[in-house]
């Protein structure tokens, strides 16, 4: 038995740590759907950890810090807009101008409000999320493989996680069922033939990174005010990158992309539960290489090891109409 | 009495220093085609995007029906009941038909309902114009012709009641195009209005009862097409006389000094696209290459002028072997054996668009006498020999400082032809040669093939111009799917049976 207790935490871990990649996939999905590349999930999980924390603790409620890390990511998201979609700058320098922007402003907002360079204080725990035990979950803990999988491996998590895995069936059915969905496809794909049909090619892309900036937001919420209870200098630690490459290695569709999210979370779950355990034949693998486990996936994944990923065709480039 | 279904009076637009259109009027009636005809850069295009809500008019009026409208947006255009089928598709082409249709006229937030209507709408569409689309296929399985009757379609759904067709036949076999203007007559039948956009003399006389012809940005007469011929149209048009066929004399071909054996090519996504052409070009004649995009032409060319690597078979020039399984010439060897290439996509492969004029005419020839010398380029000669060149081949304007971009098709195209033929190649590749060139650049482009043909050049034609095709070549040979299909001396061949050939079906 003690082995399925590893796996249940194994899983458990799985879940709680593909949250934010889950998240900023799906904000990835809506912009690069929409022919707006977003390299600035990183930056804006960053801010969106920031801000969160930063507002549970002045206004004692988590949600008023959710809320702020809303606004907060969905104003990066327009800036990224304004720059690229309205003047048509180059995306992926736009993107790594947010992402280099808050790294530092996060770290000397925190310096000067707090006195501590990237540290915010930290949370009590009615100014944080907490973990929720769904209703009977004590009382089938006992109950063989039920008990296991109900109680210990989706019972007790953050409300972010179950906000997670719900809002994939909603992306999806939002993408491929809704006229909004299948504008947003279409502007990816053609924009001129979202413009020939009397649809403002901006004001949907603007309405997609909206989508993205709010998406984004719970990512970086789940990471200061659930997971931890304060901000700490770049705490997103690449999820940003890593959501993106999750996006594409799920070729931009939501379930193939969750897939992916929780292949680099069970990747990360599994280095940590491997550091320092001892291998039979092999021996200790030294921690470095273990803790490189997922970049290395990342890596081999996107080098075409799962075939070519064909990203929708305006992808990064302006909308200029003809002349 | 007819009545005008859409006036338009003194309507000015101009994009920067470019006055597209002068105070053009145009009265098109209900229930007709109309033609609107021109060169490149008449400013047809501009004209109709302004009717289609794209641009907005610098100032002047239109009028729908007698009502003075403002069209801000495609979609007030397509509210007014204009519709338009552009020359590149507006379609999505990983999408359904019928997702691209219902495309901004959903009707619906979420699916249902009116997504069954719009089916049931469709089919009867379909129906009453014999169509025949399956609504559920993806755009990027559908020919070219299918491709342009979803975009008919799309019209019609959005309830167009005048619908404009820009060079509409410029990507269709001549069978498509008859199917094409099946369509188009049924349409008038029923009552719609049509307006085609063209530059072919051809569709004119055949399908419209009025003609409206522009030249740089002007509209300079309307004509009842009965009343008018290709000659007077073509005059109008250039603005002098122009020779709509060829002078030619007859050919004496010499000894093969081109040929292709058993060739096989790929393309980049390792598909097959030439399969097994053997080919012989002669000296003093031109071998005619027809077929519709696609057919493996391009990747032929390509391997031809040694920029692409055969799977198998051979190329040999002048009985020496430059391309084979393992090894092939690069095109620079090739142009010292008297090879020269016009290729195909001229601002992709054969200028340098961002790049001046002079610096473009000796690409490929920089670094011989007297453009360089010990690897330096002597910018004085260089310029000596554009300027030379460029009114040799009435390159304009003859300014060779001028960024390439800013020439117009025409004149691009004229300066790869003056640096290409300056040499005096002795086989000459030449991919598509005219498109996208007006009328007036067409012609002297012709006649310098025909010179070089005289002259003894060994010269492969590829085009999908079929008229272009059979004004030029000695011999004809057709490609569909990777094959030569059929090979015809060209004054015993017609263009139906071309036709036939170019659409696998002979």
């Amino acid at each position: 038995m003690d082995n399925l207790a590893d796996i249940a935490s194994l899983l458990n871990s799985t879940f709680r740590i593909s949250t934010p990649l889950v998240f900023a996939a799906m904000a990835g999905l809506f912009a690069e759907r929409s022919g707006v590349i977003d390299f600035g999930l990183e930056g804006k999980m960053l801010a969106a950890a920031f801000v969160a924390a930063v507002g549970s603790y002045f206004f004692g409620s988590p949600w008023m810090g959710l809320l702020l890390a809303i606004l907060a990511c969905v104003s990066l998201s327009m800036l990224h807009g304004f720059a690229s979609v309205t003047h048509k700058g180059d995306q992926v320098v736009s993107c790594v101008a947010i992402n280099i922007l808050m790294i530092g402003l996060t770290t000397a907002l925190a310096a000067a409000w707090f006195g501590q360079a990237g540290l915010t204080p930290t949370l009590t725990s009615d100014q944080r999320f907490l973990e929720i035990t769904l209703p009977f979950a004590d009382a089938l803990q006992d109950v063989p493989i039920i008990g296991l999988i109900y109680s210990d491996i989706i019972s007790g998590h953050y409300i972010f996680v179950y906000i997670a895995y719900l809002s994939v069936p909603i992306v999806f059915w939002i993408v491929f069922k809704t006229s909004f969905g299948l504008r947003l496809r279409a502007v990816g794909e053609n924009p001129s033939a979202v413009d020939t049909a009397g649809i403002n090619v901006f004001s949907m892309r603007y309405k997609a990174l909206m989508v993205n900036g709010v998406l984004i937001a719970f990512a970086g919420a789940h990471l200061s005010t659930a997971v931890n209870a304060n901000f700490f200098r770049e705490m997103s630690a690449g999820r940003g990158y890593l959501a993106l490459a999750a996006l594409i290695f799920g070729k931009w569709h939501p379930k193939t992309a969750l897939i992916a999210c929780l292949l680099f979370g069970f990747t990360d779950a599994l280095q940590i539960r491997l550091q320092g355990v001892e291998l039979p034949m092999i021996g200790t693998i030294p921690v470095q290489l273990i803790q490189a486990i997922p970049y290395i996936l990342t890596v081999v994944l996107l080098a075409g090891f799962v075939g070519k990923a064909i990203a929708p065709n305006a992808i990064g480039q302006p909308y200029i109409k003809e002349r | 009495m007819v009545s005008p279904i859409l006036e338009l009076k003194d309507i000015n637009k101009s994009f920067g220093h470019v006055h597209a259109n002068k105070n053009i009027n145009l009265q098109i009636n209900k229930g007709t085609i109309h033609g609107i005809i021109g060169e490149n850069g008449a400013g047809k295009s501009t004209l109709m995007s302004i009717v289609f809500g794209l641009y907005q008019t610098d100032s002047g009026t239109i009028k729908i029906n007698g009502k003075e409208i403002k069209l801000k947006s495609p979609r007030d255009s397509i509210l007014s009941g204009i519709g338009m089928v552009h020359q590149h598709f507006m379609l999505v082409e990983n999408f359904s038909v019928l997702e691209n249709i219902i495309l901004g006229f959903e009707g619906e937030l979420v699916f249902g309902k009116n997504l069954e209507k719009a089916k049931k709408d469709l089919k009867n569409l379909c129906d009453t114009y014999k169509l025949n689309i399956d609504l559920e296929s993806t755009i990027s399985d559908l020919s070219v012709g299918f491709r342009q009757r979803v975009e008919i379609l799309k019209s019609l759904y959005r309830g167009a009641e005048i619908l404009i067709l820009d060079e509409p036949t410029g990507v269709l076999t001549p069978q498509e195009v008859d199917e094409l203007f099946k369509i188009l007559r049924s349409l008038k039948e029923e009552g719609k209005t049509i307006v085609l956009i063209t530059h072919k003399l051809n569709e004119i006389m055949d399908l419209t009862s009025e003609v409206s012809v522009m030249r740089q940005g002007e509209m300079v007469g309307h004509k009842k097409t009965e009343s008018t011929n290709k000659e007077d149209l073509a005059e109008m048009m250039v603005g002098r006389s122009v020779l709509l066929r060829i002078n030619k004399s007859a050919t004496k071909p010499g000894n093969a000094v081109f040929s292709v054996r058993d060739l096989v090519v790929k393309d980049d996504l390792d598909v097959t696209r030439v399969k097994n052409v053997n080919l012989d070009i002669h000296e003093g004649e031109i071998l005619g290459l027809a077929g519709v995009t696609g057919n493996g032409q391009t990747e032929l060319l390509e391997a031809l002028s040694g920029i692409r690597k055969i799977e198998s078979g051979k190329i040999q020039l002048f009985n020496e072997t430059i391309s084979n399984k393992n090894n092939f010439f690069d095109p620079k060897l090739l142009k010292e054996k008297g090879l020269a290439h016009v290729p195909e996509d001229r601002q992709r492969m054969g200028l340098v668009t961002d790049f001046k004029a002079y610096e473009n005419l000796i690409f490929g020839y920089h670094h011989q006498e007297p453009f360089s010398k010990s690897s330096v380029l002597k910018e004085k000669e260089i310029l000596s020999f554009s300027k030379k060149v460029m009114e040799e081949y009435d390159v304009r304007p003859r300014s060779p400082n001028l960024i390439t971009s800013n020439f117009s098709g025409g004149n691009q195209q004229k300066i790869i032809l003056s640096r290409e033929l300056n040499e005096n190649p002795k086989v000459l590749l030449v991919g598509q040669p005219t498109r996208g060139v007006d009328i007036g650049a067409i012609e002297f482009i012709h006649q310098r093939l025909i010179d070089m043909r005289d002259k003894g050049a060994a010269i492969l034609l590829v085009s999908v111009e079929l008229e272009e095709v059979l004004s030029l070549s000695d011999r004809i040979v057709v490609m569909f799917d990777g094959n030569i299909v059929g090979e015809k001396i060209n004054k015993d061949v017609t263009d139906r049976e071309l036709g036939l050939l170019m659409a696998g079906v002979a």
